[in-house]
């Protein structure tokens, strides 16, 4: 049995007085596309979040590729903080992809995919510059490689941030609702994006609204609801008859979207 | 009036740019650190942060140069009174230009600084290449009024002894009797320095105007 790329054990969350992670555990798996799903508010953007160290979990644990990130298993049972170089260089086999794109509005689509080799790496400019080119090129935005974000539009700002992510050749790749704030006829070319990068064998984690990328192209869907890992399986097992009630009213929101093509 | 009164005006209006420009340079660089230190986490550092930005603002610019001037003396440093004037004004404007660039650190939206821990850039690392420039841009406006505030201000630096525009325009007058020639020949230069001051503001706002988040 391989390690999984990404563990999560136990993992609680809380914000304040409201906890939002009620014990997750979840295993994601070498190679595949895992889906997150589930309604507004049922903690799948916060349990993405903890993956990656960007939320601190109030306990449980997260293994990348076996390696503790964050926290690590205490002498009581009591997970302790690692030093932040130490996360960092865990966190570095991980790509992160945001709801709001997040490219630094005051470099160019080139220097957003070649600012971490340059500055974290060491990277000489032209070499990194060389290579931000190639991941420039994967996203098929080659030509628009000297335009500030402001100068691109949504879809093309959210595949820089792929391309900026990839450049740094993590293992695992974390999407948190890359197409929600775009519109459809946008969604189409990052969802593309996606769709070449699993063929190419990444792993990845998507949280996201759109059922139809979940049931094409998701080897493993997790269905999250008010906090708690309701079920997880094969797109067939989960979007497969008979359903779980509680399912089957989440995904009956999306019929007027016309997501009614599921497996 | 004659040429030679205004040659004389102009001259002493290149020590006003001259004092100004060391002075809001210095005050940049103060400010940076302050801004940085009344934002961190650490109360050893944003106490003593915003106290230097309470103290700054919050004491006449008069006030400050003629302490200056007579506490450095006082301590046994015996500097010329340009020094005391480039430290008054400097630590003046450091305290302006902090508050303006708390406020652009502050308006450097989360998402920026996320993406860059996931890129593995360390917290002075994301400081020197993220947090600090976008910063500076969203502030910059009002770093260019503080630096026009600053010119004007600078004519308070003849208390401690220092020959600039306003005093030369003083001068000239006591000793020709042409008051109203002479401050409105001081007046029409300042107006002139710091149109150029905006302009050169607005142009250079011009060149990262697709950088602004």
């Amino acid at each position: 049995m391989t390690t999984p790329a990404i563990s999560v054990k136990g993992l609680i969350k809380r914000f304040g007085e409201a906890e939002v992670l009620h014990g997750i555990d979840l295993d994601i798996p070498q190679g595949q596309v895992t889906c997150l799903i589930g309604p507004s508010g049922s903690g799948k953007s916060t349990l993405l979040r903890c993956m990656a160290f960007l939320e601190e979990a109030t306990d449980g644990l997260i293994f990348i590729n076996g390696e503790p990130l964050g926290f690590a298993p205490g002498p009581q049972g009591k997970p302790v903080r690692l030093p932040a170089a130490r996360i960092r260089a865990v966190r570095s086999q991980i790509g992160m992809v945001f709801q709001q794109f997040n490219l630094w509005p005051h470099m160019t689509a080139l220097g957003n995919v070649s600012e971490a080799l340059k500055t974290v790496h060491g990277v000489r400019k032209n070499e990194a510059e060389e290579r931000a080119m190639i991941q420039l090129k994967k996203v098929g935005l080659a030509e628009r490689a000297g335009h500030y974000p402001s100068q691109l539009s949504g879809g093309q700002q959210q595949r820089v941030a792929i391309a900026r992510a990839l450049a740094l050749e993590p293992k695992i790749m974390l999407f948190d609702e890359p197409t929600s704030s775009l519109d459809p006829e946008l969604t189409g070319e990052v969802l593309n994006v996606m769709r070449s990068l699993a063929a190419d064998g990444m792993t990845m984690v998507v949280v996201s609204h759109e059922i139809g990328f979940a049931a094409a192209v998701c080897q493993q869907i997790a269905f999250l609801d008010h906090g708690k890992l309701l079920m997880t399986g094969t797109p067939q097992q989960i979007f497969g008859k008979p359903r779980h009630p509680r399912l089957d009213q989440f995904l009956d929101t999306y019929l007027d979207r016309g997501a009614a093509m599921l497996v | 009036m004659s040429w030679k009164l205004f040659e004389l005006l102009v001259q002493a209006s290149l020590y006003t740019v001259l004092i100004s420009f060391i002075s809001i340079t210095i005050g940049l660089a103060i400010g940076m650190v302050v801004s940085a230190a009344a934002l961190s986490p650490s109360r050893a550092l944003s106490v003593p942060g915003r106290t230097f930005v309470s103290f700054f603002r919050g004491v006449p610019l008069l006030v400050q140069l003629l302490l200056i001037y007579n506490l450095l003396p006082a301590l046994g440093l015996n500097v010329p009174s340009v020094v005391a004037a480039i430290t008054g004004l400097s630590l003046c404007t450091a305290a302006y230009q902090a508050e303006n660039l708390r406020g652009g650190f502050q308006s450097v939206p989360r998402g920026l600084l996320e993406a860059a821990d996931m890129a593995g850039l360390s917290a002075f690392q994301q400081f020197r290449r993220i947090r600090a420039p976008i910063a500076l841009r969203l502030a910059f406006p009002s770093l260019v009024n503080e630096a026009i505030m600053i010119l004007k201000a600078s004519s308070l630096v003849s208390v401690v002894g220092i020959v600039e525009l306003t005093r030369m325009a003083q001068d000239l007058a006591a000793s020709t009797y042409r008051p109203i020639e002479l401050f409105s020949a001081a007046g029409l230069l300042y107006l002139i320095i710091n149109w150029l001051i905006a302009s050169g503001g607005s142009l250079f706002e011009r060149s990262f105007r697709w950088g602004r988040p």
